[in-house]
């Protein structure tokens, strides 16, 4: 059913796209017919293919990386309360300075290459990660608190075995907003200053008008991020069922 | 081990500047069934959870004592088994009752048939290795019962621990507490007087603001006692009476 909704969606796109090239008379340099970038992709096929091959290392290291430095934010937050109040503020901090303001520093910090890219990544989504988990570890019910501390349950345990197990779906939660951001935040790393990757395409094919490149690789970016949102999403229902 | 009995001394408990208990004093027999019952709001399950040690979002007066008759440290021979089932949904139901071993680290082998016969017992041999989500109301409260026994201590504390099941199921399950729990000292909090008559050996009766005991009833007679029991009856309307009495005085 979700696959035929899918299918339905790109369909009707599809169409709306064309539709409105037909009635608004849009020539191919503003926007491309959905035949005209399809070309594209398939004639672009091989330089996309490589150009992919560094945007996606950028965007699984800088997800893997991003959430397991949101996962130990939320867990010391938790377990050492004094370190929440330093650490909160610094959390707030990182989220209120502008990637693409911040971006340009991180290439004069880590270089050209993918360090930049993967380190934008982490920024831009260890917060959601480390606040929704912080989230549903602050939330476990008082009921359940109450069990362990009858059971005379040491701190470490009633973490590993009650606090982390409950606030996992909550981490789940936090991931999937991750998933979707890893990408943008390779792509927004090789725009700012790169020489390969989606991003550096992106750029060089604006400067040069192939506005049906461009149509193709934000294509392949969109399809990138659904086919990571949902194998992501499948994983954690398969390993989280509570 | 023999349960001991508790003593509560000049507990004083404030909450939001509205005086709980003023300087409560109250001795609970050991190896008994002993009842708090009251109106709503009138500090049962905050005297339970006095007793246990447990959060009460209130301020304890230093002078409060409450200690076991026996003298061993009352946090290490208390069982805990409140309202809600609080099964962890991401264990199976044998780990659930196992869960008191595994917090304090401790090793499961010794306990594990233990747990095991007791699940068959309250009939829950088929859903040993299920879910909580997949199980109902009453085999859920069943599980949370296994699980305050299987921490085999000597003082148990109920806080209406059937108050969300059927009658049916409810009474079932008294039983089943009752043969299980004997020998141990347990209290248990309800706002239903037949329970309270079935189990207990004695009703402790809370009213006023700060809350005192107002009347101890001890119902004679062996228990669980059958609800259709004219005895029983008798108790309740007078228990019935009481209860509207103290519920007219704080309203």
């Amino acid at each position: 059913m979700i696959f035929l909704r899918g299918i339905g969606l790109v369909i009707s796109f599809i169409l709306i796209w064309q539709l409105s090239i037909y009635f608004f008379k849009f020539p191919p340099y503003i926007v491309p017919s959905p035949y005209l970038v399809f070309m594209s992709l398939i004639q672009n096929s091989l330089l996309i293919s490589q150009q992919a091959v560094p945007t996606l290392i950028e965007t699984f290291l800088g997800l893997f990386l991003g959430a397991l430095l949101g996962l130990s934010t939320a867990l010391m937050m938790i377990f050492f309360r004094p370190i929440k109040l330093w650490f909160l503020p610094l959390l707030l901090i990182s989220q209120a300075l502008p990637t693409f303001a911040i971006a340009p520093l991180f290439i004069i910090w880590f270089g050209y290459g993918m360090a930049s890219k993967i380190a934008i990544t982490i920024i831009m989504l260890f917060f959601p990660v480390a606040s929704a988990f912080y989230d549903g570890l602050r939330r476990t019910p008082r009921d359940y608190l109450d069990l362990a501390k009858t059971m005379q349950a040491t701190h470490w345990q009633l973490l590993k075995r009650i606090q982390i197990p409950y606030a996992l779906p909550s981490l789940a939660t936090g991931l999937r907003v991750a998933a979707t951001i890893a990408p943008i935040g390779a792509v927004i790393g090789e725009w700012v200053g790169s020489s390969s990757g989606l991003g550096f395409l992106l750029l060089n094919a604006n400067a040069r008008m192939q506005i049906d490149l461009m149509f193709a690789v934000l294509i392949v970016i969109t399809m990138f991020t659904l086919f990571l949102y949902y194998s992501i999403d499948w994983l954690l229902k398969t390993l989280i069922t509570w | 081990m023999h349960a001991p009995g508790i003593s509560i001394k000049n507990a004083t408990l404030t909450y939001h500047n509205q005086i709980l208990f003023d300087q409560l004093n109250l001795e609970i027999p050991a190896g008994q069934w002993s009842t708090f019952l009251g109106p709503s709001g009138i500090g049962k399950s905050s005297l339970l959870r006095l007793i246990a040690n447990l959060e009460t979002g209130g301020t304890i007066s230093v002078a409060t004592r409450i200690t076991s008759t026996n003298h061993l440290p009352l946090e290490k021979s208390i069982a805990y088994m409140s309202q809600h089932d609080s099964l962890m949904p991401w264990l199976s139901i044998i780990e659930n009752v196992l869960l008191g071993y595994k917090l304090r680290g401790q090793s499961i082998t010794k306990v594990k048939n233990k747990a095991l016969q007791l699940l068959r017992q309250v009939e829950l041999e088929q859903a040993v290795n299920k879910r909580p989500k997949s199980l109902s109301g009453g085999m859920r409260q069943r599980t949370a019962l296994v699980r305050t026994l299987i921490e085999d201590k000597p003082i148990v504390l109920m806080d209406e621990p059937f108050s969300a099941l059927d009658v049916i199921t409810r009474l079932k399950l008294q039983t089943i507490a009752h043969e299980l729990l004997k020998n141990k000292t347990v209290i248990l909090v309800t706002h239903d007087p037949l329970e309270a008559i079935r189990l207990s050996d004695n009703i402790f009766i809370m009213q006023g603001c700060p809350a005192t005991i107002v009347s101890v009833i001890k119902p004679t007679g062996p228990t669980p006692r059958n609800p259709t029991d004219v005895e029983v009856l008798t108790i309740q309307s007078q228990l019935l009476q009481i209860l509207q009495q103290t519920h007219e005085v704080l309203s």
